[in-house]
Order: C-alpha cells, then sequence, then structure tokens
C-alpha cells in the first residue's frame, strides 16, 4: 500500500515557548486508511494536523504527502490534496447560501464554471445536503453545517481528509450523521482520512487509533487494543467506552470480568452467558 | 407563557407555546429537547432577557409580563446568573482578576473589594491563585471559561443557568465542570437549571428535568420518570443516558431492573445478584 502521508522525525515549537509542541514524531499513513489521533487537550494534535498541510513550518524533520514532500514549491499542491474541517461549524462559512459556500474554494482554484457546477451538485448528493443547495447556512443545524464544509471540501476532490475534532461541537444526532458520511465516503471513495477527536465513537470507527502526549507519540494500535487501557482512557483525553466502565464497577464488586475489550454487543453477551447458567 | 420571536411583524414566529412549569429554590432542573425545540428561548426568560408576549414568568417575587418596563431589571439579573454557550468569548480584560472584577464593580462594588472578591471567586471554579494577575487569553480553553463562571458567580446569585456549559471541552474538562457545579449546587446551596444534550449528565446530576419539543414544554419529572421511556424518547428524538441504554438492551436479554438503573455504580449493583454474585475463588 502506498503512503498517503509519511511524517519522519517532525519537531515543532511555538515561537517563545519554552518545550516544543511536537517532539520527533514519525507516523506513516496508508492510502485509504483512518486514522484516528487521540490526546489530552494541549497534547499537539492540532498542531501536527496544520504541519500536515504546511499550516504551520516544523523546525525540522519531514512531512511528505501524496509522495510530495512539503517545501514552499510544493505546499500549494499539497494543499490541494488535503482538506481540514474544523471544530466551530460557523466559523468557517463564506458563501450566502450553501451552493456558494460549497463553490468557494472551486472559485479560488479558478475551475470552469460547467465543471464547478457538476462538482457542487455531486458534492452535495454526498453529503445528503442537495435540497438545501439555495439555503441560508446560518439557517441550518450544527450537523448540516458540518456536512456541507465536507461537501466544499469533497468538492475539490482531495485525497486526504483532516477532521479537527469536527463533531465535539454537535448535538448526539448531528455527530452520528457526520460520523456516517465520514464512513461512506473512506468506503466509497477510499479518501484517507485522519480524525483529531475526543470522541469514543469516532476513534472506534477509525482503522488504527494514535495517542499523542506531550507532543510525543506514546502509542498506537487498533481501537480496541486502546480501550482496553479502561479506565485511565480519562486521562489520555478519551471518554472510556461504557462497556469498560461497566466492566469495572462490576470488577470492584468481585465479579470476574475478561480481559480484552468488549464492545455493547459483546459485554451483553458475555452478561448473558453468566446469567444463564446460574 | 408564550413568545413570539417579532411579534407584530411578517417574520413573527413562535418561539414558546403555552408553557407552565416551577423551578424550585434549591433543586437542579434540567432542560433537554432536540435543536431548535425551545429550550434557550426559555432559558432567556429566566432573568428577563426575553419577556413573554403572553403570560407571566415570576422570578422570586417579581413579575414579568409584556407590559414589564425595562428599568428595575437589575436585581434580577443579579440574582440569576446567566452562563451563556462559550462563556470564554465574553473575556475582555487584561487580567482574570479585573475581568472578574468587571460585573460587581458596574453594581457599585468598590474596585478594591470587587478584586478580592475575585481572588475567592477563582478558588470557587477551582483555578489556583496565580491566574488572577494573567491575561485571560494566556489560559488554556477549559480554563477561560472557568474565569468565565467566575465572573458569574462574583454577582452573588442564587440561580445558576447553564446552557451547555461542557461543549467543546474534552472528557476530562467536561467531567471537571460537572462536578465543580455540582460542588456549588450542594455547598453553596445554588439553583441550577442546565440545559444540555448529555443525558448522562440528565441522570447523574439533575432532580428534575423539563423536555421540550417545537416549543412546548411536552413532558417533566425525576430523571427515572423521564427515561423509563425510551421509545417516547426517541419520537421526541431524545437518546437515552448510557446506563438506562444498556438496562435495557439488558432487559431484551431476560435481565429485570427495578427500578431502572440511571448510573453505573446502580446498574452494576443490580446486576451482580444475576450474574452469579461475586467469584468465590
Amino acid at each position: 500500500m502506498t503512503a498517503a502521508i509519511e511524517i519522519e522525525n517532525l519537531n515543532y515549537r511555538y515561537p517563545d515557548a519554552k518545550r516544543p509542541a511536537l517532539h520527533d514524531v514519525s507516523l506513516t499513513i496508508a492510502q485509504g486508511e483512518w486514522v484516528a489521533i487521540i490526546g489530552h487537550n494541549g497534547s499537539g494534535k492540532s498542531t501536527l494536523a496544520k504541519n500536515i498541510n504546511g499550516l504551520l513550518a516544523p523546525e525540522s524533520g519531514r512531512v511528505t504527502v501524496a509522495g510530495m514532500p512539503l517545501n514552499e514549491a510544493n505546499v500549494w499542491k499539497i494543499r490541494e490534496k488535503v482538506g481540514i474541517v474544523f471544530q466551530n461549524p460557523d466559523n468557517q462559512f463564506v458563501g450566502a447560501t450553501v451552493q456558494d459556500d460549497v463553490a468557494f474554494g472551486l472559485e479560488n482554484r479558478a475551475v470552469p464554471r460547467p465543471e464547478m457546477l457538476t462538482r457542487v451538485h455531486d458534492a452535495l448528493v454526498q453529503v445528503n445536503m442537495l435540497e438545501f443547495a439555495t439555503r441560508e447556512p446560518a439557517r441550518l443545524s450544527g450537523g448540516q453545517k458540518q456536512r456541507v464544509a465536507i461537501a466544499g471540501i469533497i468538492a475539490q476532490r482531495p485525497d486526504i481528509i483532516i477532521l479537527d475534532e469536527a463533531t465535539s461541537m454537535l448535538d448526539p444526532a448531528g455527530r452520528s450523521e457526520v460520523l456516517a458520511l465520514i464512513e461512506q465516503l473512506q468506503a466509497r471513495s477510499a479518501m484517507t482520512v485522519v480524525s483529531i477527536t475526543h470522541d469514543v465513537d469516532e476513534a472506534a470507527s477509525a482503522d488504527r487509533v494514535v495517542l499523542l502526549n506531550d507532543g510525543e507519540i506514546v502509542e498506537q494500535g487498533t481501537p480496541a487494543a486502546l480501550f482496553t487501557h479502561g479506565e485511565e482512557l480519562l486521562s489520555l483525553g478519551l471518554d472510556v467506552p461504557y462497556p469498560e466502565r461497566l466492566k469495572a464497577a462490576l470488577r470492584r464488586r468481585g465479579a470476574k470480568m475478561p480481559d480484552g475489550y468488549l464492545d455493547q454487543e459483546g459485554l451483553v453477551k458475555y452478561l448473558w452467558t453468566l446469567h444463564s447458567t446460574m | 407563557m408564550s413568545f413570539t420571536y417579532q411579534a407584530g411583524t411578517p417574520f413573527a414566529g413562535d418561539g414558546l407555546k403555552d408553557v407552565t412549569t416551577t423551578i424550585k429554590d434549591g433543586s437542579y432542573t434540567a432542560i433537554i429537547g432536540h435543536t431548535g425545540s425551545g429550550k434557550s428561548t426559555l432559558l432567556q426568560h429566566l432573568n428577563a432577557l426575553l419577556k413573554p408576549t403572553a403570560g407571566t414568568v415570576t422570578i422570586g417575587d417579581r413579575v414579568i409580563t409584556n407590559e414589564t418596563n425595562n428599568k428595575n431589571l437589575k436585581p434580577i439579573r443579579r440574582e440569576v446568573g446567566m452562563v451563556f454557550q462559550f462563556a470564554e468569548n465574553q473575556l475582555f480584560e487584561q487580567t482574570v482578576a479585573k475581568d472578574i472584577a468587571f460585573g460587581p464593580t458596574n453594581f457599585g462594588v468598590p474596585a478594591e473589594e470587587a478584586e478580592k472578591q475575585a481572588a475567592a471567586m477563582v478558588a470557587l471554579v477551582g483555578l489556583p491563585p496565580e491566574v488572577l494577575e494573567q491575561s485571560p487569553f494566556d489560559l488554556s480553553g477549559g480554563q477561560m471559561r472557568r474565569v468565565a463562571i467566575a465572573g458569574v458567580l462574583a454577582m452573588k446569585p442564587s440561580v445558576l443557568v447553564l446552557d451547555e456549559p461542557t461543549a467543546g471541552l474534552d472528557p476530562a474538562g467536561r467531567a471537571e465542570m460537572m462536578t465543580m457545579f455540582n460542588r456549588l449546587h450542594q455547598e453553596q446551596g445554588l439553583t441550577i437549571v442546565l440545559v444540555t444534550h448529555q443525558m448522562d449528565d440528565v441522570a447523574d446530576y439533575a432532580d428534575h428535568v423539563l423536555v421540550m419539543d417545537q416549543g412546548r414544554l411536552v413532558k417533566e419529572g425525576t430523571p427515572r420518570e423521564i427515561f423509563q421511556d425510551a421509545d417516547w424518547l426517541a419520537d421526541h428524538q431524545l437518546g437515552l443516558p448510557k446506563t438506562a441504554a444498556m438496562a435495557r438492551r439488558l432487559t431484551a436479554q431476560g435481565f429485570r431492573f427495578d427500578p431502572l438503573p440511571l448510573t453505573t455504580a446502580q446498574l452494576a449493583d443490580q446486576l451482580l445478584p444475576q450474574i452469579g454474585g461475586p467469584a468465590h475463588d
């Protein structure tokens, strides 16, 4: 598999900061892979994202995106490959209508009008927002706003989409809307997804979870492997998955619980087995 | 009471329809409902930021109607402290101490005393005293929000109204914030009104729940009464707290729970005898 993003020994320090925000980070993300980056506030997650598309320039180390080394000559080409969805849906709208907003990035790239119309249409179909094309973005719900923001990005046909806490300001319905959309995009168009998140469900959807702490990668693996940390997860910036919480509570009461990670269904089955053999 | 947005114009729209309820002194009340159900509109009536188009809102012994004059609302605003969503956006002063002192100074408290109070408020919201002389803009998002809340508490309100106070915080930050409000409720006897999408917080902290849908109050009761009926909640686009949802799945597999468990501990207590009790090896 080819690498979508290759990061080698990346170091980054904010101006006047005593400690580096990223310290010797190396990470390879394969094309079509979904990687969740987790860590508590201030652990360096967003700084890492901004180093991937050249919004920040590293102190040292190398970043390669879609085979191109990130440097001044390539940065604009790389930004065409990488779209970022930010946390606050209200901070990223420029168009007066949903379709104008989706077209904005294409206008900036001087995409010919007939092609622009098709791309805007297709993008709105993909995020299931076509019927809102002529509405004002301000009047949409949070989940709808983020879907429009995602449409603006997929209209530009990037290879990589970075979600920087893109679901953290949404209500539970909006959160599952956006999550379902990302799952679809990854499955259908083999998009590489990097999601920076505190949300357990979002992390659980990823192929791989990377844990950052104080600017360093301290652990990576499948969501299930990471979730076995149980109640420790809270200090790592994630909520504890509910089955782990219940297992811990039962264990404290003297019940025997399996060590490996169980999802809801797995735990219900396990408990049912105990119940039926009583 | 009812409230119509832009009443008397072609843009008039219903905000609240025929709402009748009482929020008891010293209670912890949660208001739930999906986006656009009227939660925030209701909230703004609690300190007369909005006045009802019809009906009355009584705050303490003050009755607010459509006719109420905007003068002399200060005592109400002092009594009912309002913490808006993303409260940190309203910080503006050079230091944390000055920002917290701003409200009381406006209400005539001498500057020196107000800054002294600021120190007490910073402790109350769980921040170290060093932050007092720092710029609020050098703090983390969660700390900034605490400073904004300290500014509201400095007015010595008896009611604290919270509009999604933990939105955008990480899970540890959320837990700390909710524990802090509960402490204020327990120790200072503050009445709390919380608007939230987090059903777990409703289950963990509230003693009374109001459910809003399309501008109407469609149900009220204890968290246990509200979360008893999962299908009804789903019809109103609301979910269950994680514990209640788990209990529901287990009930479908033949487990029995009475009463409905609302916290992980309650569920574990009721589960233990149904899975053979503690291990004996």
